[in-house]
């Protein structure tokens, strides 16, 4: 159930390697047991937009904590220089973020008013974070919103990302994954090959594909938008997040 | 069609530039094509000239459309060319 009585604000969260790190935390202020929801930035980092994002799951009535994945290499930095400095330096290492990912996780199920259910959303490399934090920590539910190189080999010339094809069969919560079809990273093949992934592991799953979308079609702020499946996809993660996160 | 590419190319470099802090001196080049921040574009070339020493902030960053991109490296390498070699060399 929606509300505007939540408080947002930066908080400090116990990540990998028992590291503090800056997080942003979107929380409603009433004692009725809810769900949480971890928001993981995409590329460009811990900026307005993403913070936005998990206003928007506090406005919907979730506990919701979106961690600074470049805090440790540009605290306080502006997004684009943190974003910047993670690049120059080859990105979130994978256990890294898991560790991160963890803390979320525990941060959310420590609140007052959490009933205990967790679950994942990322965007573009956060749509590869959820699906490896879904692999690797107990979750409820994940989104998978257009993420590249989970599976396939990296081409030559960037930094090479595990293939985490392997982590199928131990996804912990059930995954929503959201696509557009002129993406190339993910290209619908690869989106194909995900689907039977999880098919071949048993693990319930729903895909949806969108036409005339490609990478990044939830951004509003860029000319990737698509409002027809930026709406529909919302819709998706409300039907999605009240099924398996609700109390 | 659209990409998002981690592909970065990194390189020293030396030389100057000025943001809104004022003039600061470069040592870091990050080129890459990928979605910009704040260009209206799908994809652009965006060039990070960085000071990593003095921090995230110490950063001038631009975002070219690829068109334009190729444009400024033909001047550039125009420019270079137009002038003797004994002067660049003279520092």
């Amino acid at each position: 159930m929606s509300t505007d009585a939540f408080i947002s604000e930066t908080v400090t969260i116990t990540g990998h390697g028992g590291d503090s790190i800056e997080a942003y935390a979107a929380l409603p202020q009433d004692t009725a047991p809810r769900g949480g929801v971890i928001v993981i930035h995409h590329m460009p980092g811990y900026d307005a937009g993403t913070k936005e994002i998990t206003r928007n799951f506090g406005y919907h009535g979730y506990n919701a904590v979106c961690p600074n994945l470049y805090w440790r290499e540009a605290p306080g930095a502006e997004p684009s220089d943190a974003a910047a400095t993670s690049r120059a330096q080859g990105g979130v290492p994978d256990d890294r973020f898991v560790g991160d990912a963890e803390g979320a996780m525990n941060y959310l199920r420590g609140l007052p008013n959490s009933n205990g259910k967790v679950g994942i959303i990322g965007y573009c490399s956060g749509g590869r974070h959820s699906w490896l934090a879904n692999g690797s920590l107990p979750l409820d539910a994940a989104v998978v919103c257009y993420g590249a190189f989970i599976i396939g080999d990296t081409p030559e010339g960037i930094p090479p990302r595990a293939n985490l094809a392997h982590l199928a069969p131990t996804m912990s919560g059930p995954i929503l994954g959201l696509f557009g079809n002129e993406d190339v990273f993910p290209t619908p093949a690869q989106v194909d090959e995900l689907e039977q992934l999880l098919k071949d592991a048993g693990k319930p799953y729903e895909f949806h594909r969108y036409d005339n979308a490609g990478h990044a079609f939830f951004m509003v702020d860029r000319t990737s938008f698509r409002p027809e499946a930026a709406m529909d996809g919302w819709a998706k993660v409300w039907d999605f997040f009240g099924k398996h996160l609700g109390s | 069609m659209a990409v998002c590419t981690y592909q970065t190319e990194l390189l020293k470099v030396a030389g100057s530039g000025k943001g809104p802090a004022g003039w600061l001196r470069f040592t870091d080049a990050s080129v890459y094509v990928d979605h910009p921040v704040h260009a209206m574009a799908g994809h652009t070339l965006n060039i990070d000239l960085r000071n990593p020493a003095e921090g995230p902030a110490a950063r001038v960053a631009v975002e070219l459309h690829p068109q334009a991109a190729r444009e400024l490296a033909e001047a550039i390498l125009r420019s270079l060319d137009a002038v003797p070699a004994a002067v660049l060399a003279a520092g």
